[in-house]
């Protein structure tokens, strides 16, 4: 049995964590950049609010609701995940992160009540961290993911469903759109309505067969994780990353080539350290740069640039996105955003070597082992390319962040040992 | 926090150090003041309230969550919201600051308190630089 253990509007509640007050509040958190809404606590779902909103057009509204807004805060999400999977590691003995707010765990040979222990999970993690979550149970990763859309749907599940009999879970198919199930895009629902799949019930008894012949492999797994059979092992090493990106908007709207440069450099660089962090290589590079798309005359451009050999040498990364990006900028446009994308990355292990050229060498290699070791030891950014330049105009807009409770000493919340005037 | 490690390998020649096989880790202030990493956070005492048990106005403090508050324990309580320090009466059902100035804050239902962890400890610094 596979247990998918979720937090509920995981970034809304870590905001909610210090301060009580907020709690059964409507609380936002937005992107980066504060230009979306990614997540919602119960009460601003109930006003209304969707998931990926643009800020500018709902912000009146918030604010006459009294909606508590912050900006993205991911050093206080990251150590709450943290603290979220180190806790459930002592409920089962395998745990897979899947992502920052959804945990796997292996119940397999657990004898005892599993809705009971579901629910004991639940309690520990409201208790220990102040993180509310749900829990879904079932035989497959497929069904537990169905399950804890369960567990968060329906009020008598008190957050925990259990799909552990056959029975239980065609009940609950047959009441979902195919859509709800992991890994079915609203592109692929499209697509089977030609076979006359709606729900996923429809989905867990069409023919396996066919639809590995016309549509994927994975979708034949799909099916039979949906009737019970396990195809998906738990992976509690995420596999090495072969894409890194690295995207972000700036904090306001940059006409002028050297400013989206340093941007440029800035992303190019965060993208090789976490090159460098997987052991890997890469070659080629995607970057791309474009306007806002809720103003007119939208432009957007790309180019994949190439290093002269795989490397993972941040200023070979840095040189080649800078010539890519002269090629792809043009003057008289505001440009919102930027990114670098490393395409082809692979295991250092594997690298091929070229016949005319040595690759990186070990002087190389040397430099940017300095390079992470002095920003590990004395934080980010103590050591950093001249290309990034030293005033960053472009930096983020965070107009709403929260302190980092957890991880600043100057952030630490503060106690009342004065008069609370009540009693 | 930052762990020492008592005797090192850097002994590159010569005869091997006798303290070699008797290694040990070097005593870390975590581990003694935090059993519950997970459930634990800090935060700063502000004002004299709770002088009675020793802690001052700025001192850290090492909470707790997980561990369940018995009459005597000193506690975070939200109170209608706010993060407050306090000591627990579990029988009198109430919450009493250690300082007689300031009046107890009972635990009824009409009151919005919740136990946010229970203090472990509480460091002050008397070194100022």
């Amino acid at each position: 049995m596979f247990a998918l253990v979720d937090c509920n509007s995981c970034y809304a509640s870590c905001e909610q964590i210090f301060r009580p007050e907020l709690r059964g509040k409507p609380v936002v958190v937005l992107s980066n950049n504060d230009g979306f809404i990614v997540a919602r606590s119960k009460e601003a779902k109930l006003l209304g609010l969707e998931d990926l909103q643009p800020f500018f057009k709902v912000e009146d509204m918030l604010r006459q609701n009294n909606v508590a807004i912050f900006s993205s805060n991911y050093p206080l999400y990251g150590d709450i995940s943290h603290r979220v999977m180190s806790t459930l590691k002592a409920f089962s003995p395998q745990v897979e992160v899947y992502s920052i707010d959804e945990m796997f765990l292996n119940f397999d040979g657990m004898g005892w009540d599993l809705k009971e222990y579901g629910q004991e999970i639940k309690h520990k993690l409201w208790q220990d961290i102040r993180m509310p979550v749900g829990v879904g149970i079932g035989p497959t990763k497929t069904l537990s993911k169905l399950a804890s859309r369960a567990a968060k749907t329906f009020p008598s599940c008190n957050g925990v469903c259990v799909l552990d009999e056959e029975h239980k879970w065609q009940w609950l198919q047959k009441r979902l759109p195919v859509t709800k199930v992991w890994g079915i895009g609203s592109r692929l629902a499209k697509r089977l309505e030609k076979y006359q799949v709606h729900t996923v019930y429809d989905l867990a008894q069409a023919d396996s067969k066919t639809l590995r012949r016309d549509v994927s492999v994975n979708l034949e797994r799909t099916i039979n994780e949906l009737n019970g059979i396990a195809c998906y092992p738990l992976e509690e090493l995420p596999p090495a990353k072969k894409q890194i990106y690295c995207t972000r908007s700036f904090g306001h709207k940059l006409t002028e080539l050297l400013p989206i440069k340093q941007a440029v450099a800035v992303y190019a660089s965060r993208a090789a350290e976490k090159l460098r962090a997987q052991n890997s290589l890469a070659q080629s590079i995607h970057v791309f740069l474009h306007t806002s798309p809720f103003e007119d005359n939208y432009h957007s451009r790309s180019t994949v640039c190439q290093t002269p050999y795989p490397t993972n040498d941040s200023r070979e990364i840095v040189a080649a996105v800078m010539q890519g990006i002269d090629s792809i900028f043009t003057p008289g446009h505001r440009y919102l955003k930027a990114g670098v994308g490393l395409m082809d990355v692979f295991d250092r292990s594997f690298n091929q070597y070229d016949l005319f050229h040595p690759g990186q060498s070990g002087q190389s290699d040397k430099v940017m082992q300095v390079l992470d070791k002095t920003n590990l030891e004395h934080g980010r950014n103590t050591l950093f390319l001249g290309a990034e330049g030293v005033v960053r105009k472009w930096a983020m807009r965070q107009h709403y962040k929260s302190p980092s409770y957890t991880t600043k000493w100057g952030d630490i919340p503060k106690v009342n040992c004065q008069s609370v005037s009540k009693g | 926090m930052m762990k020492l490690i008592l005797f090192g390998d850097a002994v590159p020649a010569g005869f091997p150090s006798p303290a070699e096989d008797y290694k040990e880790d070097a005593l870390s202030l975590d581990e003694h003041l935090i059993s519950h990493p997970a459930a634990t956070y800090l935060a700063r005492a502000s004002g004299d309230s709770m002088q009675g048990v020793g802690i001052y106005d700025q001192d850290l403090l090492v909470i707790d969550r997980s561990l369940t508050p018995r009459s005597g324990h000193v506690v975070i309580a939200a109170v209608d919201g706010e993060l407050c320090c306090k000591q627990i009466d579990v029988e009198g059902k109430r919450l009493v600051s250690a300082n007689k100035d300031y009046a107890p804050i009972l635990l009824s239902e009409e009151q919005d308190v919740v136990i946010e962890g229970v203090v472990k400890a509480s460091i002050r610094y008397h070194w100022s630089g």
